[in-house]
């Protein structure tokens, strides 16, 4: 059972145009809304129902969240889609975008509707070039078809949707951060409260939601929110891209039901190179603290699994690292990432991120000193929880992963200025 | 917000709140101490710093008391171990990078960084990796700057784009590389920057003017009052050794809130200025000779007694109360009628007995619409345009009538820019519109006037406002048809149910006005002492070159008067050329007094240091003076004494914005060109005008004539060129900047510069060609 929501029309030729998508049922979902086959509160419920949870990384309901805002707010409101995907290891939103944009344009037009927005913004990482062309393509063709525009299909709802290219920075995919740099002002994160649904873009009511979540919405509607919470297991309703990478023999992207055990999404992508041993997985984004892999063989892919075990489904990329791998080199390339993609704004993270990263550097090129592991969890805790958003928490969690899965390595190397894995520095 | 009452538990403390407001209010209102740093009461939140983490029960983690609203029953900790580890843990971080200079910077000793580092910080650092090094910008002569030791609060940033209205300095850069300045290396302009100075919590912002002269500890505060503006900011001076080091603002909140203005900053820097008269003076055969005071007390009182009932006198409206009023008695005593301290003023047929706002500073930033007439507020006074610009932000509507399409810092809600000549036919069609319903010749002005869109615009929005205030400014006053403009505004005020007033510049001017400053009966005002050239003369602390509407017939009248008494803070050569004897005069800081500001707030001060030389307090000056003239009621002790007498004769008079009828009404007509001689910001006083650092801001300084494309062309005269611009038969060379702020056939060339002095009045007629 895989590709059933967003991948559903994958394996059609020229799966992304409005042709093959319509033939597959698309815009269905969007004219019984329109209908008034369902009330925009019935859409709401349905979403609730269905146990969609946010496919960004945090998980939160999505249902939920289209609840705060209530179509009868008086002034201008907004949706925005967040296709930044800037985690480190994820690459779904890009195909998406690639060869399905118009459940993506379908599920913002009904999220639109729910809440009477008067236009829809996509933010789209940068460096997606190629996607980018596809969904503007698609908002052609839907408007064209009436789709969007001026009294959508007869329903006197007027709604447009606007892509905006992002510049590269990984902190203008957090939610507020976006919003900030869609105003054309310096993409950093706002403090919270108050959140989007009250102060959003521009200041007004803004639902925003991660690509995969909004693709899903229409499918939700057409098959039903039982059919969809079904498809997963409790508490992880629906199925969910992973994107495969690291020393597997096919990486990519894979639609399997939320439970899946990771054991067969490992089959799937074709193993572990070189018929290796499995020896660390990082199961939901650069952020989500290190899994070894024999805890990790017997663990199946749905939030409550992987939080149990002390990590997150965050975003859905699976990385996935062999007995080749050096954990320190890992980390330090990791701690890079953070520090460098820190907006610099509150002290923890603009300060911690860079402190973390030189400690690590130390180790891993054989300058570690004996107070450093302590210095480093001090350091972490030290960020976690105190930063205005959430990057600081997903700088810090990785060192504490590592270090509590790990710290032999570490120390190995400071003792031994060397490496305990051969291919390590 | 509502005002539901809660109670919170802060620290075993059960404290009041209101619902909503910020965790951090309520414990700076209890005395509680939590540490922050780019908290600021003034400015938004940005909860960037985590200096204030405190413990909050039943939340998950540590909570920033800057930006987490109370709510009923919240059990706050700020002290316990988990809100002390976080806070350590903050500051740890922000000192790793920071150069920790402190034994070579200008904020040790005044640093927060530094106080709160003594009370969180170790001694010893962790951190063992190369510190960050940032690149210093110059950001003008006012501010500088030592970016590595910025924290990245920004404060500096917000008060930018909050407060000053212009986003000047901006972060850049992401993570470590996050940096804070101007971007594209700019210097700053403001008109009040100088508040980021106090609002930096580190020496990365630091004044320059005073950068290097002394360490904080070394330095003793006492309070004073603003001289500059009728605004009456209140300052702490830091003093060291008897010298001003430096100004920084007190709060009061009904006044200057927490800021002040650039001018209130650093114009002290006049104080040590090489032509300060330290000592009398007399002029003999064309030369100066200093002589004993005895001597030149007794020389000052033989030219009055000669003059006596002919005496002339002129003050300066920014001197103290103490000093006005003693002049007024000795003229009194002299029966000299011949008194003013309008020097600015050209039209007298009918004014206020006392022009002063009108209203209260802090009722302005509650006014729905303004219409300023005649006011470049913004560098006039610009704490009272910082009022007008919360109005503006909050929905209010600033209009402006103006012979200059002056810059303001907020959007302004219109705007009838036309030649000064033209202001009147404008105000009077802004009368119309309203409804005005005058009888006499000001009644057939207005119902002879033309009305437009924009007149009716603006005369809509005004009668829409509930709260709402016509204020005559300083340009007004330099109209030679002042009367006339304060006629028609305050109609328009009544017919439109809005607050008439005046924007009167001097720290003083309204309390010149109230001791009674202006000639009586048959006494000649200052245009009219200006213009024939009497006996003996008094000028108290006045440089008739720079403060005077004509300045060039000011200087010609003064030369020819028999006798010209200067008591004066300094001894400029202008000064020296039309005076005849000249009585150094304690400046400000060294002799204490009271002014009255332009909402009628009685303010005294004291002298904080020793007057320069042999310099005295002006009412010492003028207590002798009376005495020796043998005149009653001069034998005062103490300056208490004298204040004591102004206030019982003062009695409860205040501001009186009511006005005469202006009589005869026939306008100005300009012959050809018309010239708008407005005062720039640095030029207003002879303290200011000293001010090194303030000459180098780029605000002008020295002659400079604006016209716009449409005259440049006519004339065939080149953007950045130079013209010879005449008045009353004299003419001067200055440079030449074309300027669509300027209207048709009108060249805006500011008075009070260098240059200036030999030009004629304010506004009035010009010529401009080619030089
Ligand atoms: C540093 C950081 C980076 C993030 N990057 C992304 C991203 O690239 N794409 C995304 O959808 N969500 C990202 N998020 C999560 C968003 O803030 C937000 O939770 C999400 O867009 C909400 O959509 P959802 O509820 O549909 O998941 C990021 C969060 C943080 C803290
Ligand atoms: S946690 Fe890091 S990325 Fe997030 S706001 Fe603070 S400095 Fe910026
Ligand atoms: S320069 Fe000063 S006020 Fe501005 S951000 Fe840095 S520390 Fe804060
Ligand atoms: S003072 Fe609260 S975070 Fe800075």
């Amino acid at each position: 059972m895989a590709n059933e929501v967003c991948f559903r029309t994958l394996h059609r030729d020229r799966s992304w145009t409005l042709d093959v998508y319509e033939s597959e049922g698309g815009y269905e979902a969007l004219k019984k809304v329109l209908a008034g086959d369902w009330s925009p509160a019935e859409v709401v419920d349905l979403v609730k129902r269905s146990g969609l949870r946010g496919r960004g990384g945090a998980g939160f309901p999505t249902g939920i969240k289209w609840s705060f805002i209530s179509r009868d707010m008086p002034g201008d409101k907004y949706i925005v889609c967040n296709s930044d995907e800037g985690e480190p290891g994820t690459f779904k939103d890009r195909d998406i975008l690639r060869y399905n944009p118009h459940a993506l344009i379908e599920g913002m037009i009904i999220a639109g509707y729910v809440i009477d927005a008067v236009a829809g913004y996509n933010y789209i990482r940068g460096e997606f070039w190629e996607p980018y062309e596809r969904f503007e393509a698609a908002l052609d063709e839907a408007r064209q078809a009436g789709y969007l525009g001026k009294d959508i299909l007869g329903s006197g709802y007027d709604y447009d949707l606007h892509t905006h290219l992002g510049a590269g920075a990984y902190i203008c995919g957090e939610e507020t951060a976006l919003l900030e740099s869609i105003e054309g002002k310096k993409g950093q994160p706002r403090f919270k409260p108050p959140f989007p649904a009250q102060f959003g873009l521009f200041g007004r009511p803004t639902i925003i939601n991660n690509t995969e979540s909004l693709a899903s919405i229409p499918d939700i509607l057409r098959q039903g929110a039982d059919w969809f919470r079904e498809l997963g297991v409790e508490n992880s309703g629906g199925s969910k891209l992973f994107s495969v990478s690291g020393n597997v023999n096919r990486p990519g992207n894979f639609e399997v039901p939320l439970g899946t055990p990771f054991a067969e999404l490992l089959e799937m992508a074709g193993g572990v190179t070189k018929g290796r041993k499995l020896k660390a997985v990082i199961p939901g984004g650069s952020s989500a603290p290190v899994i070894p892999g024999d805890q990790m063989m017997d663990l199946n892919m749905d939030y409550d699994s992987i939080q149990n075990a002390g990590s997150m489904l965050g975003s859905g990329a699976v990385i996935v690292m062999d007995d080749s791998n050096c954990m320190v080199k890992v980390l330090d390339r990791m701690s890079y990432f953070y520090h460098e993609e820190s907006c610099g704004q509150c002290t923890p993270c603009r300060e911690g991120t860079g402190w973390l990263y030189r400690v690590v550097h130390r180790i891993e090129t054989g300058r570690g000193r004996q107070e450093d592991l302590a210095l480093l969890d001090d350091v972490a805790a030290r960020i976690a929880g105190r930063t205005i958003c959430a990057l600081g928490d997903a700088a810090a969690m990785p060192v504490q992963g590592m270090l509590k899965h790990y710290r032999d390595e570490f120390q190995y190397h400071i003792d031994h200025k060397k490496c305990m894995v051969g291919a390590g520095g | 917000m509502s005002d539901k009452k809660v109670t919170i538990e802060v620290d075993g403390r059960k404290l009041e709140a209101t619902a909503g407001q910020m965790l951090i209010e309520v414990t700076d209102a209890a005395g509680i101490e939590v540490p922050r740093f780019c908290y600021h009461k003034k400015l938004s939140i940005a909860a960037n710093c985590r200096m204030c983490l405190v413990e909050v029960e039943k939340a998950p983690k540590p909570l920033p008391a800057c930006a987490t609203p109370v709510m009923d029953g919240m059990v706050v900790k700020t002290r316990s171990p988990l809100a002390i580890q976080a806070q350590q843990g903050t500051m740890e971080f922000l000192l790793i990078n920071h150069p920790l200079d402190c034994p070579i910077c200008d904020q040790g000793g005044e640093c927060e960084l530094q106080d709160v580092a003594i009370g969180y910080g170790d001694d010893a650092s962790r951190y063992v990796e190369v510190k960050r090094v940032v690149k210093d910008e110059d950001i003008g002569p006012l501010i500088e700057t030592e970016m590595t030791r910025c924290i990245h609060c920004t404060r500096c940033v917000r008060f930018g784009a909050e407060i000053a209205g212009i986003r000047e300095l901006g972060a850049t850069g992401r993570g470590e590389h996050m940096r804070i300045g101007t971007y594209v290396g700019t210097t700053v302009t403001s008109e009040m920057s100088g508040n980021v100075i106090d609002l930096c919590p580190v020496g990365a912002l630091t004044a320059k003017p005073s950068r290097y002269q002394a360490r904080a500890w070394e330095l003793t505060q006492t309070n004073a009052i603003a001289p500059h503006d009728s605004v009456g900011s209140n300052v702490h001076l830091h003093l060291r050794r008897g010298q001003v080091m430096r100004a920084v603002p007190a709060d009061n909140e009904a006044i200057n809130e927490t800021w002040i203005s650039d001018r209130d900053r650093f114009a002290y820097q006049g104080l040590s200025a090489g032509d300060r008269a330290t000592q009398p003076l007399v002029k003999e055969n064309g030369g100066w000779r200093p002589i004993e005071w005895s001597d030149a007390l007794a020389l000052a009182v033989e030219k009055l007694r000669d003059a006596r009932a002919e005496a002339n006198a002129l003050a300066a409206p920014h001197a103290t109360l103490e000093e006005l009023f003693l002049l007024r008695k000795l003229m009194a005593g002299l029966d000299a009628p011949s008194l003013d301290y309008r020097l600015r003023q050209a039209d007298f047929r009918a004014t206020s007995a006392v022009p002063g706002y009108g209203l209260s500073i802090a009722d302005i930033e509650r006014l729905d619409a303004a219409l300023l007439v005649g006011s470049n507020l913004r560098k006039d006074l610009p704490i009272i345009n910082h009022r007008l610009r919360k109005a503006a932000l909050n929905g209010g509507d600033v209009m402006v009538l103006n012979p200059v399409d002056y810059e303001f810092n907020y959007p302004l809600g219109g705007a009838l820019i036309t030649s000064p000549s033209n202001m009147v036919a404008s105000l009077a069609g802004i009368a119309r519109a309203v409804g005005v319903s005058a009888d006499g010749a000001i009644g057939e002005l207005i119902d002879g006037a033309a009305e437009n869109d924009e007149t009716n615009r603006l005369a809509a929005r005004l009668t829409a406002a509930d709260k709402a205030w016509v204020a005559v400014g300083a340009l007004a006053e330099a109209h030679p048809d002042y009367a006339v403009l304060q006629a028609i505004a305050s109609a328009i005020a009544e017919a439109s149910g809005a607050v008439f007033g005046f924007l009167p510049m001097a720290s003083n001017s309204v309390g010149a006005a109230l001791v009674g400053c202006v000639p009586s009966d048959g006494g000649l005002d200052a245009v009219q002492q200006l213009s024939q050239p009497g006996k003996t003369s008094i000028l108290l602390d006045i440089e008739p070159a720079q403060d005077c509407l004509n300045p060039a017939q000011a200087m010609r009248t003064l030369d020819e008067t028999a006798f010209v008494i200067a008591i004066s803070s300094f001894a400029s050569d202008s000064l020296k050329a039309c005076a005849d004897l000249i009585l150094p005069m304690a400046a400000f800081a060294e002799t204490s007094g009271t002014f009255i500001n332009g909402e009628g707030v009685w303010q005294r001060f004291d002298g904080c240091v020793r007057p320069l030389g042999e310099a005295r307090p002006g009412w010492k000056i003028l207590r002798v003076l009376g005495t020796m003239l043998e005149l009653d009621g001069f034998d005062y002790e103490s300056p208490a004494q004298v204040h004591d007498e102004v206030r019982a004769m003062i009695g409860d008079r205040g501001i009186d914005n009511s006005l005469d009828d202006p009589g005869d009404v026939e306008p100005w007509r300009p012959k050809g060109m018309q010239r708008i001689g407005d005062v720039p910001i640095y030029r207003i006083d002879a303290l200011t005008r000293r001010a090194t650092a303030l000459q180098q801001t780029g605000e002008p300084v020295s002659a400079l004539a604006c016209i716009n494309a449409a005259l440049a062309k006519r004339l065939r005269i080149a953007d950045r060129g130079q013209v010879k611009v005449g008045q009353g038969g004299k003419s001067v060379v200055m440079a030449v900047r074309v300027s669509e702020r300027v209207p048709n056939d009108t060249v805006w060339c500011p008075a009070a510069v260098d240059g200036s002095e030999l030009l004629g009045p304010q506004i009035g007629d010009i010529t401009l060609e080619k030089a």
